[in-house]
């Protein structure tokens, strides 16, 4: 073995310029290419697709896809569908996790029944709902047997009672969705805020005003931003009830990819999607940020 | 304010065998601060919570002020409340925390801005008004929490163990600038602690808890010096209280420790040639290196000096028993010493039941 030479004073001054690439750099690497791989490359693709054809740059299928007749009926049966939707979900959901956490009788058995939806595939719910809202369906049996007169609910000229049976199977498909982050949430909060509310005298609305929903709301805009951009995502069940006739615009995607046969257009919808579900994501985070900072602990 | 009446109270939690409060009674005055002492376990936070309403009662009554309160919900009760974790709410400032009972109760805003300044001036939280409960030190927030109680014209004021999570120096300071504060508003107060020397620092009475049963109820230098039984003589006091196996002998008037004897206290007459447990503070316990008549030699295990006094561990007649002589006193393991006990010191408890014997 050599002895070490004592270090020259050039060595120190001026280290080798080799240069190294930092450990930071190296802890994040495999999930920077996990991400590009898995979806920076998808999107960029994406974005091609819709952009280019042989000749180069294009606004060809863009246009065709707003002049398509069933893009503004998609896009407006889209946006009701969340508006109507997503306050019932978030209205049943905190209602039904209070509920739960009011420890009745078999409530852990109540949980279970109710987060069983969403263990189901959107598919499977649609056809059960089917089987409940065609016209020889549960629905009209039972109208029947009390001796009222059935319509026909999924009619394609009947809009609203389309609307409205979308609209229940996919609050029962997806509203646990909702409630299992709330009850999340719920349990993450100790019972002393509340009972202490109880003692100052808050009477049950101002004690979920002023404690319980300012304290849910890490969870609630979790769930906000999942169920938002899930409900701009809603397909299959308005497929299997409705088919054409209630159009949305996941729907729209699909269409023009199998049934026309034009992935081109196809991936202008989807890129719809994932612009206005960007935005609205960036939304509730700013709208929903704690004023104050430091946040919750 | 108001009084505060508690008879036959029991409780038994959901799928619990024992009962949590088992046919509890207390009667509680006007403006009187009671402490709740006991171990974990023993049914003083039940009770507290009984009290406050967010527990419910199996069968008994709570009246606050002539008023039945049993089974109202406690936003219908006019109390406040200091919680143990403090319950502060995170999101919201210190002053709307302080303020909160009175804005419930919809108080005219200008009135809740005066009543929070005066009590964030009363607990040194001016300068911290409108930080958030998590820029805020331990110490603090505890202040905000009893800042929030005291806001309230409240009946009654509950505290659960407020004091608990602090450091020992500041648990200190606090608990004598509470017992100021509740003097000064007056309100009758009930308090949860398990910790002995709160208890018998802070209260008017002292209510010695164990297994859902008040073991002694009385003024606090009432049950450190006379404790009822040997739960609350063992409980109360540090070191606790002294208990040695005894008999009195046939003529009452002396009572046999091994091959020692001591004069007897007079009350022990009635109980000649009984077996009892006599109790002792270790500060009821004369030390001296020389004998004097009517002393009992022990044996001492070990020295504790602690500033003080210092702390003896001797042995008499086979059992241990904690002493305390001055810091000036020398002496070293193994060595001799000699006890005096001052018959007006001693209390004897039936050796079977464990209570105190009382003369008949």
């Amino acid at each position: 073995m050599a002895v070490e030479a004592p270090p020259t004073p050039a060595a120190t001054a001026a280290p080798p310029r080799r240069r190294k690439i930092p450990p930071a750099v190296l802890l994040i690497a495999p999930s920077v290419i996990f991400m590009a791989l898995l979806l920076g490359w998808p999107v960029v693709q994406g974005v091609l697709q819709a952009f280019r054809d042989d000749q180069g740059f294009t606004l060809e299928f863009v246009t065709r896809m707003v002049q398509d007749p069933y893009f503004w009926p998609a896009v407006r049966n889209t946006l009701l569908l969340i508006v109507v939707m997503i306050p019932l979900q978030f209205a049943l959901a905190i209602a039904m996790a209070l509920m739960l956490r009011s420890n009745p009788r078999l409530h852990k058995v109540h949980f279970f029944v109710w987060a069983i939806p969403l263990a189901l595939s959107d598919l499977a719910a649609g056809l059960v709902w089917l089987a409940i809202f065609n016209d020889r369906g549960y629905l009209n049996s039972v109208l029947s047997w009390f001796g009222l007169q059935g319509t026909s609910w999924l009619a394609y000229d009947n809009q609203t009672s389309m609307f409205i049976c979308v609209l229940i199977a996919e609050l029962w498909r997806a509203t646990s969705l909702v409630l299992i982050i709330v009850v999340a949430g719920l349990q993450g909060i100790p019972k002393d805020y509340d009972e202490a509310a109880q003692v100052f005298g808050a009477a049950f609305w101002q004690r979920l005003r002023h404690v319980t929903l300012p304290l849910l709301k890490p969870s609630l805009q979790v769930a906000l931003i999942l169920r938002t951009i899930l409900a701009f995502q809603t397909f299959a069940v308005a497929q299997a009830l409705t088919g054409q006739n209630f159009p949305l615009v996941v729907g729209e995607t699909y269409r023009w990819y199998t049934g026309l046969q034009n992935p081109n257009v196809a991936a202008a919808l989807a890129l719809v999607i994932l612009v206005v579900s960007m935005l609205t994501s960036i939304f509730y985070l700013r709208a929903l940020r704690d004023q104050n900072q430091g946040g919750l602990r | 304010m108001a009084d505060i009446q508690i008879s036959n109270l029991v409780k038994t939690y959901p799928g619990g065998s024992e009962r949590a409060t088992d046919d509890v009674s207390l009667s509680i005055r006007d403006g009187e601060f009671t402490v709740l002492l006991g171990p974990s376990g023993c049914g003083k936070t039940t009770l507290l919570r009984m009290i406050a309403g967010l527990e419910l009662p199996d069968s008994g009554s709570i009246s606050i002020g002539g008023r039945d309160v049993t089974y109202l919900p406690p936003n219908k009760r006019n109390l406040s409340m200091v919680f143990q974790s403090y319950a502060v709410f995170p999101h919201r400032k210190v002053r709307y925390n302080i303020g909160f009972g009175l804005k419930m109760a919809k108080v005219p805003a200008d009135e809740i801005e005066r009543k929070v300044q005066w009590a964030a001036d009363l607990l040194q939280l001016g300068p911290y008004l409108d930080r958030l409960p998590a820029n805020l030190s331990g110490g603090q927030r505890q202040r905000v929490a009893v800042a929030r109680a005291i806001v309230m014209d409240a009946d009654v004021l509950l505290m659960d163990e407020p004091l608990s999570n602090l450091d020992a120096l500041l648990r200190l300071t606090f608990r004598s600038e509470l017992k100021k504060i509740v003097q000064d508003l007056g309100t009758t107060t009930v308090y949860v602690t398990h910790d002995q020397s709160e208890a018998l620092s802070l209260g008017d009475q002292v209510a010695v808890m164990r297994k859902g049963r008040i073991a002694q109820l009385g003024d606090p230098l009432d049950v450190y010096d006379a404790p009822a039984d040997r739960f609350v003589g063992g409980f109360i006091g540090s070191p606790p209280m002294n208990f040695l196996d005894a008999a009195v002998s046939h003529d009452g008037g002396t009572l046999v420790l091994g091959e020692q004897q001591l004069m007897a206290p007079s009350i022990l007459r009635s109980f000649a040639g009984k077996d009892v447990l006599l109790g002792v503070r270790a500060e009821n316990v004369a030390v001296n290196s020389t004998r004097s008549s009517g002393d009992v030699a022990a044996t001492v295990l070990v020295v504790e000096p602690m500033g003080s006094t210092t702390l003896l561990t001797v042995e008499v007649d086979g059992h241990p028993l904690k002493v305390q002589a001055p810091p000036t006193f020398k002496t070293a393991p193994h060595r001799t010493v000699w006890l005096g006990f001052a018959p007006n010191t001693m209390r004897v408890y039936d050796r079977e039941t464990s209570m105190a014997l009382e003369a008949s």
